[in-house]
C-alpha cells in the first residue's frame, strides 16, 4: 500500500482456518521482529505491514516477509480467551429484532436462541476501536445489511449482517441490523489492554432478558 | 503533567484539536494513527519554537480560532495560511516569535492552505494515550479530554528556560511548501489496481477531480468521472488494514483518499498516495481540482528522503 506498506494476503476467504494463518504470520513477524516495521494491522484475510521505507529498503523487507511466510509447518498461537458477552435483546435494545425475524420467517426467540448457541471466532478488530468482526452466525440467520445505514447506533449495540456479527463499542453510524445491546465495555484507552477482545478470541452471547416476541 | 497554563481558548473555531504526529502500534485493536493531517508542518513548527518534532501542537481548520495568550512564551505557525495574526499585527508564517502575555493570537480565514499548525515552546501538555498525544475523535481519548477544543478551554505547555533564543529562528524559505491548487498528488498503484479496468485506471490518472465540502478528517471526497472497476466484481471486498493516503473508490466510482482517522475499510484501493506528498492532504481544501500522478516505488522513497533531507538541513541549521 503505497511506499510504506504491504498488504499480505493469506487467503481469498472468509474462514477460520484463513484468518488463523494471518495470525500466525504477523506472531512470526513479531518475533522475527524486522527493521523498519512500524505497525502489523491484522485483517480477515490479510496482514497490513507498515513501515518506514528510509529505515529498511521496500524490496529487502518483502523479501524478508516472504521468507517468514514461506517458514514451514504453523505456530502455536497463543491461549485465546472465551468471553460471555451478556445481552439484553430486543425492544429498545435490539430495534431490528422483530424484521430480522420476520424476515428469516422464524420467532423472535429463535433469532435469540441461534444467535447464543454459537462461539463466534473475532476475526479482527477494526472500524472503530475495539469493534470485533466475529463469525460465523448459523446460516439459518443470515440476513442483509440495512437498506439505509443509521447515522448513530449507540454505544454497546450488538448487531448482525451477512454472517457476521459485531458490537458498537461507542456511538458511532452503522448499517448493521441491531437485534440487542450489551453493558459490557469493549474499549477502554485508559486500560493496559485497552481493547477487551483482540483477534482469535471466541465470544459467546447470553439472553440476559428477551424483550417483545 | 507538568505544565503551565499557556493559551486560553477564546473561540475554537471551525474545528480546532491538539495532535502530534500520530499514534503507531495499536491498528490491530482498531484504533486509526490520528495525529496532524499536515505533519511536515508540525516538525518544522515544534523545531522552530526548540522542541522534539513530536511534540504536540493546535491544530486548526479554514478560520475561527482565537487564542489569548496566559505567560509569555514562543511560538510558530506553521502550515497553511489562515491569516493568523497577533493582536492587529500579521503573524508571519514558518518563523518563531515572542508573544506576550495577554496578547490574543487569531486565525481569519484562508489565503492558502486549509489547516494550520501552533506550536509552542515546551509542546502542549496533555497525556499520552497509548503512546500519543494526538486526538482520536471517533472514539473520544487522547488529545484535549478527547475532543475537538471548545471556548474556555486552557493548555498547558511545559516550562521552558531561556525562552528567547528560539525567538524569530526562520525555516528555510526555499524549503517552504507551496501549497497551491490544482494540486497534483503522487501516487503508486495498488493495492487492488488490478480490480479496476485499463479505462477506469487511465480516468484515475488523467482526469481532474473536484474536492467534496463533504471532506473531513477522515477522508478526502472527490468528484469526477467514474473510476470503474472490472465487471462482475462486487462493491466492497472483505475487510482489511487501511493507511492515511489509501484512495478507495466504494461502488459510486467517486474516489476517497482516506486520511488518519480509519484503521480498516471493505472498499477497494486503487492506488496511494505517496508518503512525501501526505502532508499537502491536510491543506486540501473543498472545492479544489486534485489530479493524481503513478510513479515508482523508488520514485516515492526519492521523494521521502528529499523531504527528510529538508528537515535535516534545518535541523542543522539551528
Amino acid at each position: 500500500m503505497g511506499d510504506r506498506g504491504f498488504l499480505v494476503e493469506v487467503g481469498q476467504e472468509i474462514s477460520a482456518d484463513v484468518n488463523r494463518r494471518v495470525q500466525e504470520l504477523m506472531l512470526r513477524l513479531q518475533q522475527v521482529n524486522l527493521p523498519g516495521v512500524r505497525e502489523l494491522a491484522p485483517g480477515y484475510r490479510s496482514l497490513l505491514v507498515v513501515f518506514d521505507p528510509l529505515a529498511i529498503a521496500p524490496s529487502e523487507l518483502k523479501t524478508r516477509i516472504s521468507d517468514v511466510a514461506a517458514w514451514p509447518g504453523r505456530c502455536e498461537l497463543p491461549q485465546a480467551k472465551l468471553i460471555t458477552v451478556p445481552v439484553f435483546y430486543g425492544g429498545d435494545y435490539g430495534p431490528d429484532l422483530g424484521w430480522v425475524a420476520g424476515h428469516l420467517g422464524i420467532s423472535s426467540d429463535e433469532v435469540i436462541r441461534l444467535h447464543t448457541q454459537t462461539i463466534y471466532r473475532v476475526y479482527m478488530i477494526g472500524f472503530t476501536p475495539g469493534y470485533p468482526y466475529m463469525g460465523e452466525l448459523p446460516a439459518p440467520l443470515v440476513v442483509p445489511r440495512r437498506s439505509t445505514p443509521r447515522t448513530r447506533v449507540p454505544k454497546g449495540s450488538v448487531g448482525i449482517a451477512q454472517r457476521q456479527t459485531g458490537v458498537y463499542p461507542v456511538e458511532s453510524p452503522g448499517g448493521w441490523q441491531i437485534i440487542g445491546w450489551t453493558p459490557i465495555e469493549l474499549f477502554d484507552p485508559k486500560r493496559q489492554m485497552p481493547s477487551l477482545l483482540e483477534m482469535g478470541d471466541g465470544v459467546k452471547f447470553e439472553a440476559v432478558r428477551q424483550v417483545g416476541i | 503533567m507538568a505544565g503551565v497554563n499557556t493559551f486560553e481558548v477564546l473561540s475554537p473555531g471551525i474545528m480546532s484539536s491538539v495532535q502530534d504526529l500520530g499514534r503507531f502500534g495499536c491498528a490491530r485493536y482498531g484504533v486509526a494513527a490520528s495525529g496532524a493531517l499536515d505533519g511536515f508542518a508540525v516538525r518544522v513548527g515544534n523545531l522552530l519554537v526548540g522542541n522534539d518534532e513530536k511534540a504536540a501542537v493546535v491544530e486548526t481548520t479554514l478560520m475561527g480560532l482565537r487564542i489569548k495568550v496566559l505567560r509569555d512564551t514562543v511560538v510558530a505557525v506553521t502550515g497553511g495560511d489562515l491569516q493568523a495574526r497577533k493582536g492587529s499585527e500579521p503573524l508571519p508564517l514558518w518563523r518563531s516569535q515572542l508573544v506576550r502575555e495577554g496578547e490574543t493570537i487569531a486565525f481569519s480565514g484562508p489565503a492558502r492552505g486549509f489547516r494550520s499548525y501552533l506550536a509552542v515552546a515546551g509542546g502542549i501538555q496533555v497525556a499520552a494515550v497509548m503512546g500519543s498525544r494526538s486526538t482520536n475523535l471517533a472514539s473520544g481519548f487522547g488529545g484535549f479530554e478527547g475532543r475537538p477544543l471548545r471556548k474556555g478551554d486552557i493548555l498547558a505547555a511545559a516550562p521552558v528556560k531561556d525562552l528567547t533564543r528560539y525567538a524569530d529562528r526562520v525555516f528555510l524559505p526555499e524549503a517552504v511548501p507551496t501549497y497551491s491548487a490544482p494540486w497534483r498528488l503522487r501516487i503508486v498503484w495498488g493495492p487492488q489496481d488490478d480490480h479496476f479496468s485499463d479505462e477506469g485506471k487511465q480516468t484515475f490518472v488523467t482526469a481532474g477531480f473536484t474536492v467534496s465540502p463533504d471532506s473531513d478528517r477522515t477522508g478526502i471526497r472527490l468528484k469526477g468521472p467514474v473510476v470503474t472497476r472490472k465487471p462482475g466484481l462486487e462493491e466492497s471486498i472483505i475487510s482489511e488494514g487501511i493507511l492515511s493516503g489509501a484512495v478507495q473508490v466504494p461502488g459510486d466510482g467517486q474516489p476517497i483518499i482516506i486520511l488518519g482517522e480509519t484503521a480498516s475499510g471493505g472498499y477497494r484501493k486503487i492506488a496511494t498516495v505517496i508518503s512525501a506528498d501526505l502532508p499537502l492532504l491536510g491543506q486540501i481544501t473543498p472545492g479544489d481540482e486534485v489530479s493524481f500522478e503513478a510513479v515508482s516505488m523508488d520514485a516515492a522513497v526519492q521523494a521521502l528522503r528529499e523531504m527528510e533531507s529538508k528537515i535535516e538541513t534545518f535541523k542543522r541549521s539551528l
